[in-house]
């Protein structure tokens, strides 16, 4: 089945690491829709949220190949029940007078705060999962976005969903093959 | 952190007490050295006795510390053939091959031999010279980006920027170059850093939380293959790379006796175990022997162990091995399931595999099936003979070099018709003795691969077949075989074209010659130039009295044979099609089947 797969991938924080990350999801013929890299809980080491569509069996192959690049330590697929998404977005919205008060308090019933204003305009900041961000933006666009930029998307697997750790290499439906 | 094959020597329990002394000896007063030095004491204590290479800028101060080094440096005429003469130092010693190259244009010309590695899992460590570090990044003269551009054909690289990393990064570099899947590995040194001077101290461990290489396989996995050799009725076996690269000849024999299942190889198994075995059956895919690919097609288990399913050995991936089940035994993980669809993947060293696969298979022997295979046998041959051609046929050649030498030279190859005639006539014995490009197929590969196979086991005969196009491109190698007085044979098969591609505008292009008529020049001469003796022969009464004539002189003798011009490699499965559906010789098409 094609559709978009949220894959977690923790690094050792060595120059060129998301060169590396990048350049091989390229060569093995994968899209990534977003990316985003920050440290992780571990001094040197980052964290990676890659969101990669593709068939299953496709993706599956590309976790496996990213193992075999020296600097990834894990790789985790998460599935979107499994995980809890967050994007970030800053805009900047055209606001008259008269528009500025409807527009502030659309962001608040979006949790979204102002960062700037000016007589013409309003600069928010916006975090949710992507429907939540779809839903702003779309509001948003009633007054006029003058420039917008997106962060790429992170996630985290909730406490809940925690699996087994270990390197095991999920093949096929129900085989797996631990590589010891 | 599990230790790799068994010829690995850096993992050896005994190593870290070793080092323990030679620390405390020398940790009163470690040896300040240049970085220069330190990258050739680390290459000596990697054990490195050859290494080859081509001076440049950026790389003076390493060559001013390889004058006094202890390996033996060998000076090729290009980059691209001192990392082929490593490719194949590695693949006849099972050691870590290692080349040396400048920055810029040095570097480049290496990639072509990396992409070469890495598709055929070779052994390689190559180290670079690199422009001074404040340089890099501001196109300084001869700089490139050689860690950006080799990203996708090394198993890992490294831009080494402080002096103290030069010897870690090395250890580490050949610690993961012969370690699970082998491959190349890169270090590229800035001059700046080769100039600098620190202590020399050897560390004494390696290794990476995020490396751990699989080594022994799942016993589950190896029961469920088990199980399903038990319930096979028409099993076969492929053998690949993967059985070499792990030393595992022995145990493939053992494990093939005692299930007594045929084996079929992949252009790089050739020499998991001897052709002549009575369970060999030869080569399958697009040059594979007719009966192999039809046994393919009926079989109904394939046990491919250490091969990664390439598009020329599969043909068609829905016609590949249709009614079969499929085990599937490699050490890397991610070739599973990448390109077939596999039923029990074994994931580990093709040698631990076979070890635990010997214990857990019955013994079993399957008569009607090898009949039916049997029968399936082209009879191309005897068919050609009859039709008298006016030149020598070069599958003749072949077989005068394999008859002369008993199967037992080192042969190596360049890229085309006369590559697949020598993998499907030369009937390799020894997984250490057939070197070819796989992959890749790199033309010009063949000359250097016998410069280098003939360094790394100078008590082995050595013979390169190569064609007049490859020949072509490589032959300035003709300086480096007599600068290092190399007794290697070089088999020429002249045909005046580049012929793998005109036979396939031959057959699938309306006979369209587009660009592969291709003159050469006088080959006898141009080897007198060089000081080499050459022989032209154009007759088949001459075929065996030059091989002979070749075999008794020490160092590199040259014959050009000239053969059919327009003779094909057949049987050949079209691309995109499926190896059911082969092209056979125009005398043999009369045969049933």
């Amino acid at each position: 089945m094609r559709r978009t797969h949220t894959l977690v991938v923790l690094v050792e924080d060595q120059p060129g690491v998301l060169n590396r990350v990048v350049s091989l999801i390229r060569r093995r013929n994968f899209n990534i829709d977003s990316i985003a890299v920050g440290h992780s809980e571990q001094p040197g080491f980052s964290r990676m949220t890659l969101m990669v569509s593709g068939e299953d069996n496709e993706v599956e192959q590309a976790v496996k190949q990213l193992y075999k690049l020296l600097e990834v330590i894990k790789v985790t697929d998460l599935a979107d029940d499994q995980a809890i998404t967050r994007e970030m977005v800053l805009v900047k919205v055209a606001a008259k007078n008269g528009q500025r008060s409807e527009i502030m308090q659309i962001a608040d019933v979006y949790g979204a705060r102002i960062l700037d204003a000016t007589p013409s305009s309003l600069m928010i900041e916006a975090t949710g999962s992507e429907e939540q961000i779809e839903s702003f933006l779309a509001m948003m666009r009633i007054f006029g976005i003058r420039e917008m930029v997106r962060a790429g998307k992170i996630a985290m697997a909730r406490a809940s969903a925690t699996k087994p750790q270990g390197r095991i290499e999920r093949i096929g439906d129900d085989r797996f093959a631990v590589a010891d | 952190m599990v230790v790799a094959q068994s010829r690995t020597r850096t993992d050896s329990a005994e190593e870290p007490q070793l080092l323990a002394v030679e620390v405390g000896q020398i940790s009163a007063q470690p040896e300040i050295l240049s970085g220069a030095e330190i990258t050739c004491r680390s290459l000596e204590a990697e054990g490195v006795t050859t290494v080859f290479g081509y001076p440049g800028g950026a790389v003076i101060p390493l060559y001013d510390a390889i004058a006094n080094a202890s390996f033996h440096h060998v000076l090729s005429r290009f980059e691209q053939w001192a990392a082929h003469e490593a490719q194949a130092y590695a693949r006849v010693t099972g050691e870590v091959g290692v080349c040396i190259a400048t920055s810029g244009p040095g570097a480049t010309n290496i990639v072509t031999a990396l992409a070469d590695a890495f598709l055929d899992s070779i052994p390689m460590v190559a180290v670079t010279g690199q422009v001074v570090q404040p340089l890099i990044g501001r196109d300084g003269f001869q700089e490139v980006d050689i860690t950006g551009i080799t990203l996708p054909v090394t198993k890992h690289n490294y831009l080494v920027r402080r002096i103290e990393d030069i010897a870690p990064t090395i250890k580490e570099a050949f610690y993961l170059a012969r370690s699970g899947r082998p491959g190349p590995v890169l270090v590229d040194i800035p001059k700046d850093v080769f100039n600098a001077k620190a202590p020399f101290v050897w560390p004494e461990t390696t290794g990476r939380r995020s490396y751990q290489p699989s080594f022994v396989p799942n016993m589950r996995q190896v029961r469920l293959a088990a199980d399903e050799i038990a319930k096979a009725r028409k099993p076969l076996i492929m053998a690949g790379h993967g059985i070499i690269l792990a030393n595992g000849e022995a145990e493939f024999q053992a494990f093939a006796e005692k299930t007594g299942i045929p084996v079929i190889y992949t252009l790089l198994g050739l020499g998991a175990m001897d052709e002549a075995h009575p369970l060999s059956l030869g080569m399958m895919g697009m040059h594979g022997h007719k009966h192999v690919n039809r046994a393919l097609e009926e079989c109904d288990l394939l046990v491919n162990i250490g091969a990664r399913f390439d598009d020329r050995a599969t043909g068609r991936l829905d016609g590949f091995a249709p009614n079969a089940r499929i085990i599937h035994v490699d050490v890397d993980p991610a070739e599973i399931g990448k390109n077939v669809t596999t039923h029990v993947p074994v994931v580990g060293d093709a040698r631990e595999a076979l070890k635990l696969l010997i214990d857990a298979v019955e013994e079993r022997k399957y008569p009607e099936w090898r009949r039916w295979i049997d029968s399936q046998k082209d009879r191309v041959l005897a068919a050609a003979l009859e039709d008298r051609p006016e030149w020598p046929e070069p599958y003749a050649i072949i077989k005068a070099i394999a008859k002369a030498t008993d199967h037992e030279a080192i042969v190596t190859t360049d890229v085309g018709q006369h590559q697949m005639w020598a993998a499907q006539h030369i009937g390799v014995r020894h997984g250490d003795r057939w070197v070819t490009s796989g992959g890749l197929g790199t033309m010009g590969f063949g000359l250097p691969s016998a410069i280098g196979a003939k360094l790394g086991r100078p008590e082995l005969e050595v013979w390169t077949i190569i064609g007049d196009g490859g020949f072509q491109m490589s032959l300035n190698e003709l300086a480096t075989a007599v600068q290092e007085n190399l007794d290697i044979n070089i088999a020429i098969i002249n045909n005046g074209y580049l012929g793998m591609v005109r036979q396939w505008q031959d057959l699938f292009h309306n006979h369209n010659y587009s660009e592969t008529r291709i003159s050469s020049p006088d080959f006898v001469k141009l080897a007198e130039a060089y000081g080499v003796m050459g022989i032209r022969v154009t007759e088949d009464d001459e075929i065996e009295p030059a091989i002979e004539k070749a075999r008794s002189i020490k160092g590199p003798v040259l014959i050009e044979f000239i053969v059919e011009p327009e003779a094909n490699v057949y049987p050949m499965v079209a691309p995109g099609a499926s190896n059911s559906e082969m092209i056979h010789h125009p005398n043999n098409s009369a045969e049933v089947n």
